[in-house]
């Protein structure tokens, strides 16, 4: 393959649904090149010269789910001190020098891995890659370094304490997950970072980051030769395989939920949701589907056309899939006046009915087809997208030929299929809802305390 | 937390990161009816995006009508003679395309991504909506209380979006700038069809409008579809901008909101500063490089002082902010638990005074301007962001040349020049300082 025709043949056979349902676009091969370093190291590579940039991103299979129930918010403590310090560098001397070569680093934990990414100019692909090498090796966790970044996410904790929407999130999942890491947070609790000292970051370090499940996407002005090289030099030292350390399989609490929390703002924040599905799931594509007529972003969904588009009750409503490795939800969120909550909040359940009840039609099907296919490859027109999207790939068990096999996928979901999965994933009974607002009234929910009580 | 709200970010953005010399390789054309059409090619990927700015915003609504300019722009998605409600979007979704639209002071901007072969398709439909809007009572009166809700959610809900209303209002004496784009609700509320149809009769023209197209197209074929769809729209008188300058201000203000809803202390102080055209730019450019060195990121001064060696604050920055016809400039901090405002004011204060004594060194300012011009590289790597560039910079009184030579530009700026427009901007008298404080809960 050409390096130059890498990205753009991708994205040409990504547009290529949208060719099944409106007419010809030119097919073409679609190439993910699998490199292998010498130290057995894989990472799946979109050559692409049209930009002097090269691209990479990375997974370790793991994330805060596996942190100390006593420390919760470890893995997202560790990942935000990678750049604040290693080897010889301190956290200074380390962000100059990725200043200096403007190199863009940064690293992130969520429920289900801890990941990184880097963008950097090509010409200083080998400092960058070090440097990274050594973030990941080498991490200091000075003192300064580890108290400042303390006293930032503390303070990100309190906002967080404050805002209507995220309050209505962490109940939500605390108690949609009661004895399950997923009802905890990435960030932990102010009481839960006060326990986490230098001795847990280093170990966190040693036991999480190895070779075992570490998938890693690259994309732009490098050669499949060159990357070998800088994949053996960035990530060869690291151990083969991480500790021990397993997440339960789980389900959400099977039934429905009404919560409010009082706060006083002129509008309410609410958010819904129920069991979903997983990403392997078989049932994944007519999910997606559903989804998107129900409450995506792309069409006017049923969600956006009552709530919004026929009453004004809101800016923003949507519905989205959720899918955890151990779990899966189907969350939705809208935002209302604190006097018209109780009539959104019917209008969601109503709509959920529906379709529950009667499924799609064909003409929202074909749609909704059209849409998903169709925007898929300008949602990944940068190299740093790009990159994600062939870790999703790895970690997802995509197959190298995802891109291409993609809209068929979609294509061949029946009507059926819709129905049944709406029958399967839908239920208004079973939907949990919390409000975080002032509403006047709100017969039906029980109050709890902005904490979660 | 910025000095403007939400909706002005693209105007923020627009002057802090542009395109690297040349290296957007635009190409620009004019039709007879006046209309601007910037073409920059790009074949990575088998996508385009289209912008279609418009030069009215928010600063062109008459009095007491604040919020008017973002309504039209939500209007414009409920409805032409040729496309009935919601068909927009939903068009352009069957398509396979992702769309949305933004308001800002000085222009308002509607953008669609697509594959290659539907850009025709978007054209059309950009074209219909800039000449035969169809405005609606009923559709007025839903879409009013969407908009309504959108402040909520952007502005009354948000202690520090609140606080920032009233700093712009305070800062800025003269000009509209002083008012917030979204609206004051109060206001909003009164907005009828008349409003909508009048400004929109007034403003949306193809001789006050700028298209870019960006991705895997000629520039040929887009001078042809141009041509065919926006080409036959009649050119229309369009009044000149009220340009309302602001007085030199004589006094300071210091605002103190205390919120229950505000949870960590938060202290800024605003200034007035360059606007984004005045002599060609060229203040503007030096304010971005001011804003860069003191305190864009973390090898910023106020970062290292205050966050590394005094360990006084939590987050620090300083913004600069311009518009058409006005700019501002601020520094901001969030002091860290225990500390007092009073201390982080004192710390930051000492530390621009630093700077305006001794100014910075070559090897600091060369450091600084590097950093800006190779984040234009970055600014290449998607469809979006090069026709963002161009088109608010269009669209806020500059020309193509000034965007595509900004990085070279940035590179001529000197210290002196930089420790000059510092001495004239920070004064700290005629400031606007603004507190944000918690509600001590018993």
């Amino acid at each position: 393959m050409s390096g130059m025709a890498g990205l753009r043949s991708i994205l040409a056979a990504a547009v290529l649904l949208a060719a099944a349902v409106f007419g010809a676009l030119p097919a073409a091969a679609v190439t993910v090149t699998s490199v292998k370093s010498a130290g057995g190291i894989e990472a799946w590579l979109v050559e692409d010269h049209s930009l002097p940039l090269v691209a990479i991103r990375f997974s370790f299979g793991s994330g805060s789910a596996l942190d100390p129930p006593e420390k919760e918010g470890l893995d997202y403590f560790a990942s935000s001190l990678l750049d604040e310090g290693a080897g010889d560098l301190d956290s200074e001397a380390y962000k100059a020098r990725l200043e200096a070569l403007s190199i863009r680093l940064d690293f992130g934990a969520d429920m289900d891995a801890t990941s990184g990414s880097m963008r950097t100019l090509a010409a200083n692909t080998d400092a960058a890659f070090d440097l990274l090498h050594l973030a990941l090796t080498g991490p200091r966790f000075d003192p300064e370094a580890v108290e400042r970044v303390r006293g930032e996410i503390v303070s990100d904790l309190q906002e967080a304490a404050q805002d209507p929407s995220t309050i209505g999130g962490r109940i939500f999942w605390r108690t949609a997950f009661p004895d399950h890491p997923y009802g905890r947070r990435t960030r932990g609790t102010l009481a839960s970072l006060g326990r986490i000292e230098a001795a847990d970051l280093r170990r966190f370090v040693t036991e999480r980051f190895a070779r075992d499940r570490l998938k890693i996407g690259v994309v732009g002005d490098v050669t499949p030769e060159k990357l070998k090289m800088l994949l053996d030099r960035t990530f060869g030292d690291l151990p083969a395989s991480s500790a021990p350390g397993s997440v339960a399989e789980t389900a959400p609490v099977d039934q429905g939920a009404f919560y409010l929390v009082k706060v006083p703002v002129p509008q309410s924040a609410v958010i819904f949701g129920e069991r979903g599905l997983k990403r392997g799931d078989p049932d994944w594509y007519a999910a997606t589907l559903l989804n998107e007529i129900l409450g995506g972003s792309g069409l006017n969904s049923r969600l956006t056309a009552a709530v919004r588009d026929k009453r004004g009750l809101a800016y923003s409503v949507y519905s989205e899939l959720d899918p955890m490795r151990h779990a899966g939800m189907i969350v939705g969120r809208v935002a209302t006046r604190n006097d018209r909550v109780a009539e959104a909040i019917d209008l969601v359940r109503a709509e959920w009915q529906r379709m529950r009840e009667e499924g799609p039609t064909e003409a929202e099907l074909a749609a909704a087809k059209s849409y998903t296919i169709g925007s898929f490859a300008a949602g990944f027109d940068s190299t740093s997208r790009m990159a994600s999207l062939l870790v999703s790939m790895q970690v997802e068990n995509l197959g190298i030929d995802y891109m291409t096999r993609r809209s068929e996928l979609l294509q061949k979901v029946t009507i059926e299929d819709v129905r049944r999965v709406a029958r399967r994933l839908l239920d208004p009974q079973k939907l949990r809802v919390v409000v975080v607002g002032d509403p006047p009234s709100l017969p039906g929910a029980q109050e709890l305390p902005p904490d979660g009580g | 937390m910025r000095a403007l709200g939400p909706l002005s970010i693209a105007v923020l953005l627009a002057a802090a990161s542009p395109a690297e010399a040349g290296q957007f390789n635009a190409q620009s054309f004019t039709l007879g009816n006046g209309l601007q059409v910037v073409v920059v090619e790009s074949h990575r990927t088998p996508a385009v995006a289209q912008m279609v700015w418009y030069k009215a915003g928010a600063a062109d609504e008459p009095p007491g009508k604040s919020g008017i300019a973002h309504f039209v722009e939500h209007l414009m998605f409920r409805g032409s003679k040729a496309t009935p409600p919601g068909a927009f979007s939903r068009t352009v979704a069957q398509n396979g395309g992702r769309d949305n639209a933004f308001t800002t002071e000085d222009y308002t901007a509607y953008y669609q991504t697509v594959a290659a072969d539907r850009l025709e398709l978007v054209m059309r439909l950009e074209a219909e909506r800039m000449h035969d809007l169809l405005i609606t009572e009923e559709q007025v009166k839903t879409e009013r209380e969407v908009i309504i809700e959108e402040r909520r959610t952007r502005i009354d809900n948000v202690p520090s979006a609140l606080l920032s209303e009233q700093i712009d209002a305070v800062l800025f004496l003269n000009s509209h700038y002083r008012l917030p784009t979204i609206g004051w609700q109060h206001e909003m509320r009164g907005l009828a069809a008349d409003d909508a149809r009048s400004f929109y009769q007034t403003w949306y023209a193809p001789n006050n409008a700028v298209v870019v197209i960006s991705g895997d197209v000629s520039a040929e074929r887009v001078r042809e579809l141009a041509e065919k769809y926006y080409g036959p729209i009649p050119a229309k008188p369009v009044p000149e901008h009220l340009v309302l300058t602001e007085p030199p201000k004589v006094a300071g203000t210091r605002l103190e909101m205390t919120s229950p809803r505000a949870a960590n202390p938060y202290w800024s102080r605003s200034y007035l500063a360059p606007t984004f055209i005045e002599q060609g730019g060229r203040p503007a450019d030096v304010a971005t490089v001011l804003a860069e060195l003191l305190g864009g990121g973390e090898s910023s001064r106020l970062y290292k002082r205050l966050i590394l060696d005094k360990k006084l604050a939590t987050a620090v920055g300083a913004d600069y902010s311009a518009e058409r016809n006005a700019g501002s400039f601020t520094i901001y901090a969030e002091p860290r638990e225990g500390v007092d405002i009073a201390t982080i004011e004192a710390a930051v204060t000492a530390e621009i005074a630093v700077y305006l004594r001794d100014g910075a060194s070559a090897e600091e300012v060369g450091r600084v301007k590097r950093r800006l011009q190779e984040g234009a590289i970055y600014d290449r790597d998607s469809l979006m962001a090069p026709a963002r560039i161009i088109g608010s910079s269009l669209a806020s009184g500059r020309t193509l040349a000034e965007v595509e030579a900004w990085p070279d530009r940035i590179g001529t700026v000197t210290p002196e020049e930089l420790l000059k427009l510092a001495r004239d901007i920070i004064k700290d008298e005629t400031a606007v300082t603004a507190v944000l404080l918690p509600e001590k809960r018993s």
